[in-house]
């Protein structure tokens, strides 16, 4: 046991995902590495189409069949790249689970919330129906749905968006995974909701011991939910290290841009928003070099030569760019912003 | 979650309906539904009548009492065998629908299989499969009785075949566009995500959630088989004499169009009337099988 607790619970080691687009083959990941130890958690944070999505759903083995992945992805020391759909299926649900972003879409309309828990624990621990059942129950009491034992028959229409986040989150975790993937779980919810979705969440990672890799745009959800954080950036990771060193010394332009462009309470009105300028690249046509080369205040014509090499600029802090010593002295960490 | 949140949408408001808000307090509030199924069950009942009781024997010739006119023993009088126009009505209705019956069964199962294996695959299964559809969508239910007809000779059989084999096509397009819709539903996904493979998916998630679009194709389908099996049988491709057929009877009364038209014209209306009932029979059903009705179950 002990050294399982010291193993890696997942390794990534220089992921690449390869989608066929309608604009032809485009390079969704690169280059991307992470490993993540039991009862750890790992955030993902970027802008859409930035390949955070699709590097949780190569971990989940539910990448599109014209997608090609490269590189390796080891769940306890056992490889999953290029593992055969029927092995995965016994993975999926059991040892990693995923919520998803739209509660509202994420459940079956023609099965009832009950049975649709109850599914993971019948097929992956074998429990009969009348246990499967009972526990179901106890799930959905605990992710707090009131009365779940009159509601467990209700279909999910029946329920509001928060309520059915919780539900989604019951069966998530109904056989106890390893690994708990949450892809902007709390984005289509109403802002007073999300918090407390958040707090069931790192209660029940706790609790439970489970390691999370939790995905969001939301840089406020990532800094106070997670104890590593990975920025991405068209495909690539620009900056990686512990979230508090992260947000004390960004290091990244695009970091740094990200933090400056969310609302702030309190600010003085008519202030503008500070935007980055440009938009996201298709990740069709991505520039050759730096992947933010073509957004990036700081560019020189030595970003655009080629992609720049993961520097170290603290404890376990890495990040991606030549111009550090520029970007970091004109630091927007939180603790001067 | 707040508490007016949870008491608004609570349990006992969602059981406590109103007879209106039932499947069938709304089907029978529903002009085209009720028309629609009164006709087509009118047509069901002559068939299954015809089983245990027609006015005369639909195979009795009596060439003496030809082209009678409407009277009280034949009501609808006689064709130009002598034979009960009531009865071989009757009797036409069964193969009317014992045709229908088996080829849309034909079509369905090979149809909904062969769009639910596109659907699930993908990639090149896919592509074989919506390309042979492709090429058999381009021969008529006619021309490939016809060929049919050819090889093994005309009857029922050939008919049934036929019908059945033109059925497939649409089904399949059909079932194929409608799961695909499905397989790209986030439930789906969030099935995969729990384990499930997608043989348990596509009887599970897609099957239940395409149901409602089948049903309502299938009444279609009907109405197609049975004018399908009236012109075949009218080309004398389909349901053999002596057994009475609607399109048979079509077919003896060309020759005496001028003589006596309303020999015609009760087939052609029997025709009609299976038709039509079905087709608004579909429409009726579209609208209360209609997901955002129907969720108010």
């Amino acid at each position: 046991m002990a050294e399982r607790s010291t193993m890696p619970l997942i390794e990534v080691d220089n992921l690449g995902v390869r989608l066929n687009t309608s604009r032809g083959p485009a390079q969704a990941v690169r280059g991307v590495s992470f490993s993540l130890k039991r009862g750890e958690t790992l955030g993902l944070v970027g802008e859409s189409g930035c390949g955070k999505s699709v590097t949780a759903m190569s971990l989940m083995g539910l990448l599109p069949d014209s997608a090609r992945v490269t590189g390796s992805i080891r769940l306890d020391g056992n490889e999953l790249a290029g593992l055969a759909d029927a092995d995965y299926c016994r993975l999926r649900g059991n040892r990693i689970s995923m919520i998803f972003q739209e509660p509202m879409t994420a459940l079956n309309p023609m099965h009832t919330i009950g049975n649709q828990v109850a599914e993971p624990l019948r097929r992956h621990k074998k429990y009969s129906a009348g246990q499967a059942r009972q526990e179901a129950i106890a799930l959905l009491d605990r992710v707090g749905l009131p009365d779940p034992a009159r509601r467990i028959d209700a279909y999910p229409h029946q329920f509001s968006g928060g309520q059915r986040q919780r539900i989604t989150i019951a069966m998530a975790l109904a056989c106890e995974p390893d690994l708990l993937i949450a892809d902007e779980p709390t984005t289509a919810l109403d802002v007073t909701i999300q918090g407390q979705i958040l707090d069931l969440i790192a209660d029940l990672v706790e609790e439970r011991g489970m390691s999370m890799i939790l995905i969001s745009h939301d840089l406020g959800v990532i800094a106070e939910n997670v104890q590593r954080m990975m920025v991405m950036y068209g495909g690539t990771v620009v900056e990686s290290g512990p979230t508090d060193e992260v947000f004390r010394r960004m290091g990244h332009p695009y970091t740094q841009g990200l933090f400056r462009a969310r609302p702030k309470l309190g600010a003085r009105k008519g202030t503008r928003l500070k935007t980055i300028s440009g938009t996201v690249p298709e990740l069709a046509d991505l520039p050759a070099g730096c992947t933010f080369s073509e957004r990036c205040p700081l560019v020189i014509d030595a970003c655009r030569a080629a992609l720049p090499p993961m520097a170290d600029v603290g404890p376990g802090h890495g990040v991606r760019c030549i111009r550090t010593d520029v970007s970091m002295a004109a630091n927007v960490g939180a603790l001067s912003a | 979650m707040t508490a007016p949140v949870t008491t608004s949408i609570d349990a006992p408001v969602a059981t406590r309906r109103l007879p209106a808000k039932t499947f069938w307090g709304r089907a029978l509030r529903h002009r085209s539904f009720v028309l629609g199924g009164s006709l087509s069950l009118l047509v069901l009942v002559s068939a299954l009548l015809s089983l245990v009781w027609t006015p005369w024997s639909p195979y009795e010739i009596d060439i003496a009492s030809k082209l009678r006119p409407p009277s009280a023993a034949h009501w609808l009088g006689t064709d130009s065998f002598g034979r009960d126009i009531v009865s071989l009505l009757l009797a036409g209705a069964r193969s009317t629908i014992a045709v229908g019956i088996i080829a849309v069964s034909i079509g369905l199962t090979f149809g909904v299989c062969l769009g639910l294996i596109a659907s699930a695959k993908r990639g090149w299964t896919e592509e074989i499969i919506m390309r042979f559809s492709d090429f058999t969508f381009a021969f008529p239910a006619v021309l490939s009785a016809i060929m049919l007809a050819a090889v093994v000779g005309p009857g029922m059989v050939t008919s049934i075949v036929a019908i059945g084999i033109f059925q497939i096509p649409t089904l399949t397009r059909l079932t194929r566009g409608s799961a695909n819709a499905i397989w790209a539903r986030e439930f789906v996904l969030a099935a995969r995500a729990s384990g499930k493979g997608k043989f348990r998916i596509t009887i599970e998630h897609v099957l239940p959630n395409i149901l409602s679009i089948l049903i309502v194709q299938l009444t279609i389908q009907f109405a197609l088989a049975i004018l399908a099996e009236a012109a075949l049988s009218y080309l004398g491709l389909g349901t053999q004499p002596p057994q009475p057929s609607w399109g048979r009877m079509l077919n003896d009364a060309q020759t005496l169009l001028f003589l006596s038209p309303m020999l015609a014209v009760y087939p052609g209306a029997a025709i009609a009337i299976a038709v039509l009932g079905l087709n608004l029979l579909g429409d009726g059903l579209r609208d209360l099988l209609d997901p955002r009705l129907a969720r108010e179950r």
